[in-house]
């Protein structure tokens, strides 16, 4: 038996267009809490998700209680007695808390019948393990998210688990529920389980955790002590790039306001609340949060994507309503979607057809037919203008690298020529060499006098891009910072201000 | 960079295999049934083709926005029988609505194609806004359609056409010359080219070069392949969503309506049997035209292609004298293989 339970060495992971895991690796021992570290898109979840089997690595290995194994998918990872919380959850709501915790190993009778009477004897007994005081019968729909992410970790100590993976279990939890979900943790570090345990909350590592391992950019940075390490010394550790050269120098100059939202309030209670802010002619503004700070939420609201109950925007002076996209795209407001591949590409469809469709009423000959050949100029302009890698216009932009599909999308936005760019994260899942074009199109932006809203979980971006900052924890704007002055320690003690 | 052009001889085998397999059992029919290549043959092959390809141009907008209409052939069926009521012989016993006036044919017509909109909106609003699966909702409407056919005929078979109506599926481009130049052109070989060319068909081909033009050459085809390549994504970009669905819906039913017209002038009677099963042959010819189920996706011309392949199939299949249950069958594995090597292409890229 070697010292740890479970080994992961030079794992590589390869996504189109991007590595999500360059020799990343990782070593557990048995009865500890092994705290995984890293900003957003660092390739923690990724690395999980290859330890139990959602992913295949291309290269690496992993050695479990001492020998090579080969995890196929989540149920052999399970059978071997890995078992993962994810930080989505993916809980079946119309079904029981017992057959939520079963589901895909029910207990058998007679070789085809569904146990029932022994699933739910067996239910009752982890939940109380969890100090979840539910009847198994009922259904999960009826629990807080809270107590699902509990009915999860019960799952996986049903499945008598050797290495649990907490991926960012608290992102939903009230204090109180932080407190049973640790008394727990520790129950089970005692009964000898390696658990893996994701946040981003620096206090609850330092307190929870035995060991951190730190990753950036899906690269390997080091495992330490607990006691050995400050919050100070992980955030150099998980941000330590060089910040000069990877941005371009920006010569534009914010000049006077002409984008204001007050009081911009979501119809759930959970999400963005009296978010008031403006931006300026020719401005960068950097929105800064952790993961659930619902800044992607509060910008798809401003964009007409997500329903408001209360706000006001105004721009130049004049009051917007909008209710759908269009009505935003009307007043002069683009927005580049967080998911290029869900809201923004038309994957099947070829390079021009995607610049043209948010422009096509500017190419109408008499009302009816589209002018293919303004069209193709159209496309052919932006092509070179922003040197979009593509063999030709009839391509499918699905085949295009991540880069130069975020740059069809922002021709897509240039043919309306808007006024208020809302970019969310801009360079997510592009290589470092594109990511410097796209900022490159950013300070351009700005510097023709557009107001560009950026939202970034990459703390150098934010601090390299900005001209001012706005930080976001759980659904407030908790404050903003002068780009000059921007750095990761006031922009984390911003994201971190829970109430 | 990969070369575009390059002909991929296992790629293009695996894309056409159905259309191949298809073409093969055609020319083994023709080597083992007499008359399988004549010109009735192949006159029967226009007249059957022209209807369903109308039919299938309607269906393909809903199934390349990732939708699909299941009423698609009980609205046909609805159509050949309003046709009916309007166009018996004003003289005729049994006449439907014995106080109508004489219609002439066009104006019969466009009032059914108006009639058929209706459904067609109907449709696309409950898609569109009330968000049921096109599935559900299409399925739902087939039922209504069904019913209203069978309220407003009395489930009672209609017949005793005009003459005018009847030569709208009779006619050929000979007809209509002879009609011109007063003249007997039964033995001219120009007549003969000319009546290999029935109305059926030139309907079929105003609608399919309209369909054409709509589909690449508009801004509606471009929103339509938007919506089915990414629905999200084209709201995003700022495309009317709902109006885009209902047009495409609307315009379907208006295609059913004219088939119907036509289905019934070829039939010379309608009743609520009429046009039974017609939206799965549309879909299946669609599908094995290379109109995606993923959406997105899909040519006229493959629309076309894929009507001939199917009714091919069957003429075959008749020919070759297999029970027309067996017929079914072969169908309906034609229909699931075609789906699934188009599926086939989607998942290798994954």
């Amino acid at each position: 038996m070697s010292e740890y339970r479970l080994e992961m060495r030079g794992v590589v992971k390869t996504f189109p267009g991007v590595k999500a895991l360059d020799h990343a690796q990782l070593k557990l021992r048995p009865g500890s809490v092994h705290a995984l570290m890293g900003e957003n898109g660092a390739g923690k979840s990724t690395l999980m998700k290859c330890m139990f089997g959602i992913y295949h690595m291309d290269e690496g290995e992993v050695i479990y209680e001492g020998e090579p194994v080969h995890i196929r998918g989540p149920l052999d990872a399970l059978n071997r007695g890995i078992a993962m919380v994810h930080q989505e959850l993916q809980p079946i709501p119309e079904r029981s808390i017992a057959e939520n915790i079963y589901v895909g190993r029910y207990p058998m009778k007679m070789g085809f019948l569904v146990d029932h009477e022994k699933m739910y004897e067996d239910a009752a007994e982890v939940l109380k393990e969890v100090h979840l005081n539910f009847d198994p019968k009922a259904k999960l729909g009826t629990l807080s998210v809270s107590q699902m992410q509990l009915v999860e970790i019960a799952k996986a100590v049903s499945a008598d688990c050797k290495v649990l993976i907490l991926d960012e279990p608290t992102s939903s939890l009230t204090a109180a529920e932080v407190e049973a979900l640790f008394t727990i943790v520790n129950e089970l570090r005692g009964k000898g389980v390696s658990i893996v345990y994701i946040s981003h909350k620096m206090d609850e590592i330092l307190r929870i955790s035995d060991e951190v391992t730190i990753m950036r950019d899906g690269q390997y940075i080091g495992t330490w002590e607990a006691k050995e390490l400050t919050t100070d010394f992980i955030i150099t550790k998980m941000v330590g790039r060089e910040l000069s050269n990877l941005y371009p120098t920006r010569s534009n100059t914010p000049g006077e306001v002409v984008f204001e939202v007050e009081d911009f309030t979501s119809i759930n209670p959970k999400s963005f609340r009296h978010a008031s802010f403006n931006v300026r002619k020719g401005e960068i503004l950097g929105v800064a949060g952790l993961v659930g700070a619902q800044r992607t939420e509060l910008m798809e609201g401003l964009f007409g994507l997500r329903c408001h109950s209360a706000g006001k925007i105004t721009y130049q002076g004049k009051e917007l309503k909008i209710n759908q996209p269009k009505d935003a795209i009307d007043a002069g407001i683009a927005m580049l979607t967080e998911d290029r591949r869900a809201t923004g590409i038309l994957g099947v469809l070829s390079v021009a057809d995607n610049v043209s469709v948010a422009s096509l009423n500017q190419y109408l000959i008499g009302g009816i037919m589209l002018d293919d050949k303004k069209i193709e100029e159209l496309v052919q302009d932006n092509v070179a203008k922003l040197s979009i890698k593509t063999p030709s216009s009839k391509t499918q932009i699905q085949s295009l690298s991540g880069g130069n599909q975020q740059k069809v999308l922002i021709s897509r936005w240039l043919a309306r020529d808007p006024d208020v760019f809302i970019l969310d994260e801009p360079t997510r899942g592009i290589d470092v060499g594109a990511k410097y074009e796209i900022y490159c199109i950013i300070a351009d932006l700005a510097k023709k006098g557009k107001s560009v809203i950026m939202i970034s979980s990459e703390m150098s971006e934010l601090i390299g891009m900005s001209d001012r900052v706005m930080v976001m924890c759980d659904g407030r704007v908790t404050g903003f910072i002068d780009g000059k002055d921007a750095n990761q320690e006031n922009i984390m003690a911003l994201a971190t201000q829970f109430e | 960079m990969q070369k575009l052009n390059t002909f991929n001889p296992k790629k293009f085998l695996s894309d056409n295999a159905i259309i191949l397999l298809i073409l093969l059992l055609a020319v083994f029919t023709a080597f083992n049934s007499e008359n399988f290549i004549s010109q009735s043959n192949l006159k029967n092959l226009i007249i059957n083709v022209s209807p369903r390809f109308i039919i299938a141009c309607g269906v393909s907008g809903c199934l390349i926005i990732k939708g699909t209409d299941l009423s698609a052939g009980r609205q046909v069926g609805l159509a050949a029988c309003v046709s009916a009521m309007l166009l018996q012989e004003v003289g005729y016993a049994a006449r439907m609505f014995p106080d109508l006036p004489d219609i002439p044919w066009p104006v019969a017509m466009l009032i059914v194609m108006a009639i058929m909109a209706v459904f067609g909106a109907i449709n696309g609003a409950i898609i569109a806004f009330l968000k049921v699966p096109p599935f559900i909702a299409t399925l739902g409407m087939q039922l209504v359609v069904y019913g209203i056919c069978s309220v407003t005929t009395g489930n009672q078979p209609m017949g005793g056409y005009k003459e005018s109506y009847r030569k709208v599926a009779s006619g050929t481009l000979k007809t209509w010359s002879e009609e011109l130049t007063k003249k007997d052109m039964s033995l001219n070989p120009i007549g003969k080219a000319l009546d290999f060319i029935p109305y059926l068909a030139i309907f079929a081909l105003i609608v399919g070069l309209f369909i054409w033009f709509l589909y690449n050459k508009t801004r509606h085809g471009k929103y339509m392949y938007a919506i089915g390549g990414n629905e999200s994504a084209a709201q995003v970009a700022g495309v009317n969503v709902p109006a885009t669905i209902i047009r495409i819906y609307v315009l379907a039913s208006i295609l059913y309506g004219l088939a119907g017209f036509l289905v019934g002038a070829k039939a010379g009677g309608a009743s609520t049997a009429t046009a039974y099963g017609y939206e799965l042959e549309a879909i299946a010819a669609c599908t094995i035209g290379g109109v995606s189920a993923n959406g997105g996706v899909g040519k006229v011309s493959g629309v076309l292609v894929g009507v001939l392949v199917f009714e091919v199939l069957k003429i075959c299949l008749q020919f070759l004298r297999l029970d027309p249950a067996y017929t079914f069958i072969a169908q309906g594995l034609v229909i699931i293989i075609a789906v699934a090597l188009d599926l086939r292409k989607y998942l290798a890229k994954k």
